[in-house]
């Protein structure tokens, strides 16, 4: 068989495992799959280009994906009325102080020649940085968190199209690993991979416990859809042209209005996927491809060709971070809510990197490819294991206290699954299911 | 009065936690520099390990509770112990002939062994949810109390009391008896000698006949009665709840890169460097400051430098700032 033809193939099956929920299960919960399927995909590629094109070992996609959310809600959500008069300026005046307090003491840690002085200033400017920051920052976050604290008490957002915010989840997150970048990736692979890790972590603390930004715990409800692609299910209800729609189609008007707003968000998920596809595609062929795999595989030859090792790898990192923040953006929109609660570096970091691994790192389509698989398995093995626990069990006699349990646990199987399909790819097919040429 | 007050304070909420919490984290990132001195790659799945030992001492305590066995004031989970140590070197033994040492054979390079550990943790953290589920469970029982604070307060009749949990003081206990163990082993015995030389140097070590599978089985060993101690005392301490576990892998991390990777004098140091970091950093210091400050001068806010969730970002912080400023570590490790 050739390359093209199993390649094809494997999508092939991929696909009809989704086409196959969709007569079993429901359209509902195979759309769902698909939607995810083509986030995830977009946080592989995100991935693969760190990973398969330059090497680099990074964990904290999570919190890559958690500001991509932030940005939605920052950009698409009406501003809550008043909060910016009352402290909005002040906390942005003390976060610009604070980051001048970084900036300065960054300088004089670099300028000044080393001694008793540089010490003396430079602990002087944080500790006066810091005092200063506090003094102004807590008293408008208070401000701005006493307004309606029930369905507000944050700064709101800029009330512009939801659409807007994908691209702006993915510069927020590029902001972010530039900085990450910036200090981290002139280290060597385990300790970037310690420290994007540590950043994730508290990226999500940040959004947890900041109410003033997008109130934290309380959650988000009610971000605006893409508008002229994705309705609202009751609206569309009342909507002659779109009830005419689905008695053509034979569906009743509920399921009807459903489906259409999840293959609303189907289409403009795909739009985006083929984009970056295309465009990570061009990079990989490109020189500047070439040159990063060249790094990848011997950097001290490159570097000895005369190629920025640590340039390529900051423009890498960023690039990858802001195409998993565009994938935050998107699935905040599909989610329709913020909850910083429910990241969890189990679910956005290193399921990713099965996907990317399992799928073929180095490889665009097979990071796609395995995105689907992987993100199919994580749904699916669920009701699998629940039904091979009642196989097990079933000799058992009933209200037996392990009959319980092992059914109880069925829901936990996922986790074990992915480790196993993991190690099992690495072990006997390490370069995945569509292996980099 | 006031200055004594300020002390006991002081050492109540700062000084007893944080020295508990920093013998925690030092057993853990013993293992994590073991391991990383050893087999040579940085182990995500040491919290989950953790998380498995203290299970298996969980599930054996509530065992030994039904038996109707118990400590006197001790918690049971002691004599439960040696088990859930077994039980977490079968378990690391196993991975090793299925998982590692496939690896170990072709020479694999460490960042691929970081990805495999990945798998494992996935693994480890399946079948700790599977077997014990998700939630918290308590197994903690005996005295609460080695020193109360009411009777601290009537013994000296300071305004402040100090609490010392029995948790905290037979963590500090368990751990020193185990780091002296340790050492002992590493400086004193032929195969703790035969144990430094490999992580020295591979090929040497392997030309004077040190054989590697051992050396790597013991290590493992060592590394399961060090994650299980660490596991079962945090969970005494605290609760046990496998995903704080998966959490604790950050600071510990952090303590073993703070000290340098591969020293396990520099582990010790950085566990307490990051716990006592984590605790100052994040406590509130009115009452003290109260104590210290003169008439008038008292501190009007909770002088609370980052709220406690940010606890994270503070071992973080240290590890970025030692990483910039001192590669190595401060305790000089292997440059990776």
């Amino acid at each position: 068989m050739s390359e093209p033809v199993k390649n094809t193939l494997l999508f092939v099956v991929v696909g009809g495992l989704i086409l196959l929920t969709g007569f079993t299960q429901s359209w509902n919960a195979a759309i769902l799959i698909l939607n995810m399927g083509l986030i995830s995909a977009i946080m592989s590629i995100g991935v693969n280009l760190q990973w398969g094109f330059a090497g680099l070992f990074n964990v904290g996609v999570m919190g890559f994906v958690a500001l991509g959310g932030l940005a939605v809600v920052l950009v698409s959500t009406p501003p809550t009325p008043g909060a910016w008069s009352t402290g909005g300026y002040g906390v942005v005046l003390a976060l610009l102080l604070g980051a001048a307090t970084v900036v300065a003491a960054v300088m004089v840690a670099q300028k000044m020649p080393k001694g008793r002085t540089r010490t003396v200033s430079l602990v002087g400017i944080l500790l006066v940085g810091f005092f200063v920051y506090r003094a102004i920052f807590d008293p408008n976050v208070s401000a701005i968190e006493a307004i309606d604290p029930a369905i507000a008490g944050n700064i709101g957002g800029l009330n512009l199209p939801v659409l807007l915010a994908w691209p702006a989840g993915g510069l927020l997150a590029a902001g972010a690993a530039w900085l990450i970048g910036k200090t981290a990736l002139g280290l060597r692979s385990d300790y970037l991979a310690i420290a994007t890790l540590g950043i994730a972590e508290i990226i999500i603390a940040i959004m947890k416990n900041e109410d003033w930004l997008a109130r934290g715990v309380k959650n988000v409800y009610g971000i605006p859809r893409p508008a002229p692609v994705v309705g609202y299910e009751v609206e569309l209800q009342q909507d002659p042209s779109f009830l005419a729609r689905a008695e053509w189609l034979g569906l009743d008007p509920v399921t009807a209005s459903t489906l259409s707003v999840k293959l609303g968000y189907s289409l403009l998920f795909l739009v985006v996927l083929l984009i970056l596809l295309w465009m990570a595609q061009m990079a990989l062929k490109s020189p500047w491809g070439r040159m990063m795999r060249a790094i990848r595989d011997n950097e001290v030859a490159a570097e000895a060709m005369g190629k920025d090792v640590t340039r390529r790898h900051l423009q890498i990192f960023v690039l990858g971070s802001a195409i998993c923040g565009i994938a935050g953006a998107m699935m905040t929109t599909l989610d329709g809510q913020l909850t910083p609660g429910t990241y969890n570096p189990l679910r956005f970091t290193f399921l990713v990197w099965v996907m990317v691994i399992v799928g073929g790192s180095g490889n665009n389509f097979g990071a796609v490819l395995g995105a689907f698989l992987i993100w199919f398995l994580w749904v699916q093995v669920e009701p699998i294991g629940l039904w091979l626990m009642n196989l097990i069990t079933v000799g058992m006699a009933d209200g037996s206290a392990l009959k319980a349990h092992l059914i109880d646990s069925a829901a936990h199987m996922r986790l074990f699954t992915m480790g196993l399909i993991l190690l099992i790819v690495l072990r006997f097919s390490p370069r995945g299911l569509i292996p980099e040429k | 009065m006031d200055f004594l007050n300020a002390l006991v304070a002081l050492s109540n909420f700062v000084l007893v936690p944080a020295i508990a919490y920093g013998s925690q984290l030092a057993l853990g990132a013993l293992g994590v520099t073991l391991i990383y001195g050893i087999l040579r790659f940085s182990n995500f799945a040491h919290g989950d390990t953790m998380a498995f030992g203290a299970m298996i001492a969980v599930l054996v305590t509530w065992g030994l509770q039904a038996a109707g066995v118990s400590f006197g004031p001790l918690p049971t989970a002691l004599l439960a112990l040696p088990f859930a140590i077994l039980g977490c070197i079968v378990l690391v033994l196993v991975t090793d002939r299925l998982v590692y040492r496939f690896y170990r054979e072709q020479k694999a390079k460490p960042v691929i062994l970081v990805i495999v550990s990945m798998g494992v943790m996935f693994i480890m953290n399946g079948l700790v949810r599977f077997i014990i589920g998700p939630d918290d469970q308590r197994f903690s029982d005996g005295a609460r109390f080695l020193i109360k604070a009411r009777d601290f307060k009537a013994w000296t009749g300071l305004n402040e009391g100090l609490a010392i949990k029995t948790s905290q003081a037979i963590t500090v206990v368990v751990a020193v008896v185990a780091v002296a163990a340790l050492f002992w082993f590493l400086n004193k015995t032929r195969t703790g000698k035969s144990m430094r030389a490999y992580s020295d140097n591979e090929d040497l070590a392997l030309l004077s006949g040190i054989n590697p599978e051992r050396v790597v089985m013991i290590t493992w060993i060592i590394v399961a009665a060090l994650a299980t101690t660490a596991g079962v005392l945090y969970g005494l301490d605290k609760s046990f709840k496998p995903f704080v576990y998966f959490q604790l892998l950050l600071p510990i991390f952090a303590s073993a890169i703070v000290g340098g990777l591969g020293n396990p004098l520099g582990a010790i140091a950085g566990g307490f460097i990051i716990a006592f970091s984590e605790v100052t950093v994040t406590y509130a210091w009115k009452k003290v400051l109260t104590y210290l400050a003169p008439e008038n001068l008292e501190p009007s806010g909770l002088v609370q430098f980052l709220s406690t969730d940010y606890k994270f970002a503070v071992s973080f912080a240290i590890l970025l700032i030692v990483l910039l400023f001192k590669p190595t570590g401060l305790f000089k490790g292997k440059v990776i």
